[in-house]
């Protein structure tokens, strides 16, 4: 399409680029729709949050509940795993950081910066190596021990050794309201 | 393909890959270079417009299947949720569902076209029955997926057409039983027509590559319906209807999008909003617009013909009406291609085309009603419309080879576009 | 050009012709009963959108009146409160109602799991969950991720609780009857007197619109049934636009959205096809045609 036969040049390839320019244009916004179709669909995302009653959950005891297709731990802890806990000298931890999502990036590990409450420690129960599910009350740390590859997880589910990279992941938590302050939003 | 190849690898990496897999070259030689009877008018852009809905039909359809869910219990369910709640959902289910009417509106525009211009003429035999083996396999496609959404007319659509099959002697029960996988139309029926309707489309991908193939052998038929002669009777494809098939194909997508975004439904019936209920039949079962004209010649046979039943001969009239386009080519004894020179032919395609409109509008109403308050029935007036629809191939084409005058034929395509004026421009090559 | 023009013409007769014959047995299956009566919706046409207040008046007549036999099985209680639903904004009730004629800001949320009115309608609604971890189903208070609770268990339930009838269920029925909004329309408004020698059986009611005339559902609608929140008066007619409206918006819930985008993408059509024009007239210039 080069200039063969001189005539207004500019005008004639305006309107060459403007034509080829909205066919790209438009290819490109057409094609949102079949990539956007892929993300969660909106029943998917409103189960992206649940309501858990913490209320029935005894010292010592640890339920598991199903968050976006997972398991995430809910346990109280005694009064012996959370002074273990409170003990615990970040600095010498494999992973210093406290991986939760309610606090900034850079929060230290502390038992403080972990756990929902004083006794209520809630967090995602995939290991953070290759996502098996860790068992409870087991390993050398009191806390989780995974049987996939051998990662001790302490009782503020802190990974103190093995292969895991990281501490177990704290999902955004909040309390539903003032009135009832067991019941807990997940996500 | 006509001709040698103009292709000229200006790369080493087009070289390398030339002396490879030419796949370039036979790009270049079909849609670029490929000489094109200059005299093309819009009714030839359908065949691009096809490719475009080819593309679109099978695009939205494979999106769809990653949401749809192919179980009687949850197929009406998994559609609701495409168009309530997956991003886009109800866009691209939109745009599945009209776009099967604007595939079949354009396939149909596409035929009619072919007829009038004798296109399915020597040289282009293969290149026609190819096309109507596509047109066979769209319907089919089109009638499995009708199937899929499983509301009342899905349901009572897949039992009307699974039971014509029931009307063939001796092995019809066992036919009918086979295709359902039991003994009504339910799961298995549902699973198995959900995996040809997916399959289906890529073996019309493959049969429009041979139909391209068998088109790019002789080349483009024309209005004029004259063969071509020399170069100045042609124009490279692109720019010329590269840019004139662009145009017409966005008009057609601005009429779709109106229907897509403007009137979703309008295409469709109300029925289908119901979840199928095997016990309840609705009160007026009608098949999609585009299989209307063969519902209406289906159901105007009401008489035995002999030893065969008004039941079978129904169907072996609405297959008929199908089967007959394949010999067509030799139906068809005149010389000349186009109708433009035929003047007694051309009058009776104009009444052939209206004939097709009138069925599928008696396919539309009740056979015992009356048309427009006479005393002729639907049910009549489709037996009439039925007779004439095998009359045009039987009779009137065959006969009129004979003993029609063809009007005088200008000598090139390059008279025909230019009359007597001396040609001032040729095109850049 | 003259051709083009003509050629279009035919085209869109024959698109038109189409919808025609698809739309002719839709009448023709209706028998005797009566057209539906054409009614100005706000939700018609390519502008038409949903009006939230009305929506939500709608909602109220459908859960004090139809929601007591009929099911709304594709509705999740968030639903109400996405997009243009009812509830994703509403008047603030902390804000005092003696303002000096200003409408205080009503309040929206993005996310109808925050959503305090979703989740005060889905709490009132008990869900039967399960099974628990003794293996027994129980009750909960709903969520809005749970799908409006059907009156009845099953069909049988439904039919043996209504002298036989079926109540359809609601979240599509505006799509699935020809004639859509104006006949269900049409219908909550058209119970009479039977005409002349027409006898109805027992437990049917005289409706002009419904197919055959006889339908089971007593008439829903009286004046005053339901005592609106924003003081519009209850009139039939008027719970009878405004659940009608709020019916549509749950066969379609996206019907705005759907109109917005078409605008959009006739626009960007029409310009391209305009600029295609231009270009395939100077490409065709350089030859004799």
């Amino acid at each position: 399409m080069t200039d063969q036969h001189g005539q207004e040049p500019t005008r004639r390839d305006f309107i060459y680029i403007a034509a080829g320019g909205a066919a790209a244009v438009g290819g490109a916004l057409t094609l949102w729709p079949f990539i956007d179709q892929m993300n969660p669909a909106a029943d998917t995302l409103a189960l992206a949050s649940i309501r858990v009653d913490t209320s029935p959950v005894e010292t010592g005891q640890q339920i598991t509940v199903m968050w976006r297709g997972g398991p995430v731990f809910i346990r109280r802890r005694t009064q012996t795993e959370i002074e273990e806990s409170l003990a615990v000298d970040i600095s010498a931890l494999p992973d210093g950081l406290a991986r939760n999502e309610n606090l900034s990036d850079d929060a230290p590990a502390t038992d403080e910066n972990r756990r929902f409450t004083e006794d209520l420690l809630i967090m995602k129960g995939n290991c953070t190596h290759l996502g098996c599910v860790p068992l409870g009350e087991a390993g050398d740390y009191d806390g989780w021990y995974c049987p996939c590859h051998g990662s001790h997880y302490d009782t503020a589910g802190r990974i103190r050794r093995g292969p895991a990279p990281e501490n177990l992941p704290v999902p955004p938590l909040r309390v539903a309201d003032e009135a009832n302050p067991a019941i807990v939003v997940i996500g | 393909m006509s001709g040698p190849s103009t292709y000229e690898p200006q790369t080493g990496i087009e070289r390398w890959l030339d002396s490879r897999l030419p796949i370039a070259r036979l790009m270049w030689d079909s849609f670029v270079d490929f000489p094109t009877p200059r005299n093309l008018n819009y009714w030839w852009t359908f065949g691009g417009i096809l490719a475009i809905f080819l593309m679109i039909q099978i695009i939205t359809g494979v999106v769809l299947a990653m949401h749809y869910t192919a179980d009687v219990n949850m197929a009406f369910d998994s559609v609701q949720r495409i168009r309530r709640d997956v991003p886009f959902g109800w866009l691209i289910q939109s745009m599945h569902a009209n776009g099967a009417s604007f595939f079949f509106l354009a396939v149909y525009i596409h035929i009619f076209r072919g007829m009038y211009y004798g296109s399915y003429k020597a040289p282009r035999e293969v290149l026609w029955i190819l096309g109507v083996v596509i047109y066979l396999l769209m319907m089919a496609t089109g009638f499995l997926g009708y199937v899929l959404p499983w509301g009342q007319m899905s349901y009572w659509g897949a039992m009307v057409i699974t039971n014509l099959f029931g009307a063939l002697p001796v092995v019809g029960e066992g036919i009918r039983e086979w295709l359902w996988g039991g003994f009504s139309v339910g799961n298995a029926t549902l699973t198995r027509f959900y995996a040809l309707h997916f399959l289906l489309p890529f073996v019309i991908a493959g049969v429009v590559i041979l139909h391209i193939w068998a088109l790019h052998v002789p080349g483009n038929n024309n209005p004029t319906g004259l063969t071509v002669k020399t170069k100045k009777d042609t124009l490279p494809f692109h720019p010329y209807y590269t840019v004139k098939d662009g145009f017409a194909i966005v008009v057609f997508l601005m009429i779709y999008a109106a229907f897509v975004f403007y009137m979703p439904d309008a295409l469709g019936h109300a029925d289908n909003y119901i979840e199928a209920n095997p016990l309840v039949t609705p009160s007026h079962i009608v098949p999609e617009w585009y299989y209307l004209p063969f519902y209406a010649i289906l159901r105007a046979i009401t008489f035995d013909i002999g030893p065969i039943s008004a039941q079978l001969g129904g169907v072996l009239a609405m297959f008929g009406a199908i089967a007959i386009l394949f010999v067509l080519p030799w139906l068809d004894t005149s010389p000349v291609r186009s109708m433009r020179y035929r003047p007694v032919a051309r009058w009776f395609f104009l009444i052939f085309m209206i004939v097709c409109l009138c069925l599928g509008w008696c396919g539309a109403n009740n056979p015992d009603d009356h048309v427009l308050g006479t005393p002729l029935k639907f049910v009549n007036f489709a037996q009439i419309l039925t007779l004439y629809y095998f009359a045009y191939f039987l009779v009137i084409l065959p006969v009129l080879g004979f003993t029609e005058r063809p009007k005088e034929r200008p000598a090139s395509i390059e008279a025909a576009v230019l009359g007597n004026k001396p040609a001032t421009a040729q095109p850049a090559e | 050009m003259k051709t083009l023009i003509r050629n279009l013409a035919i085209l869109a007769g024959t698109v038109i012709g189409a919808a025609f014959l698809t739309a002719a047995p839709a009448a023709a299956a209706e028998g005797e009963a009566h057209e539906p009566e054409n009614h100005a919706w706000t939700f018609e046409g390519p502008f038409g959108t949903f009006e939230r207040t009305q929506l939500q008046r709608g909602f109220q007549v459908f859960q004090e009146v139809c929601a007591s036999c009929h099911a709304l099985e594709h509705i999740t209680f968030r639903n109400l409160g996405e997009g243009t639903g009812p509830f994703t904004c509403f008047p603030d009730p902390n804000a005092s109602h003696e303002d000096d004629g200003h409408h205080a800001e009503p309040l929206c949320y993005d996310n109808p799991n925050d959503n305090p009115v979703i989740l005060q309608i889905a709490s009132a609604y008990m869900i039967e969950d399960g099974p628990d971890d003794a293996g027994d189903m129980f009750e909960r208070a709903g969520t809005p991720a749970d799908n409006w609770p059907s009156p009845f268990a099953n069909e049988q339930q439904a039919r043996a609780s209504n002298g036989g009838a079926y109540p359809p269920d609601l979240s599509l029925i505006v799509k699935a009857r020809a004639g859509g909004a104006d006949y269900v329309r049409s219908l909550l408004l058209g119970y009479h007197e039977a005409p002349e020698g027409m006898t109805v059986r027992p437990g049917l009611h005289y409706n002009e619109y419904f197919p055959g005339g006889q339908i089971a559902m007593a008439p829903p609608l009286s004046d005053g049934i339901v005592t609106y929140a924003d003081d519009t008066e209850a009139t039939t007619e008027q719970m009878a636009e405004d659940v009608v409206t709020f019916l549509a918006w749950a066969s379609d819930p996206h019907l705005v959205e759907r109109n917005r985008t078409g605008l959009m993408v006739l626009i960007y059509l029409f310009v391209f096809a305009v600029l295609l024009w231009f270009a395939y007239k100077q490409v065709w210039s350089r030859v004799e045609h």
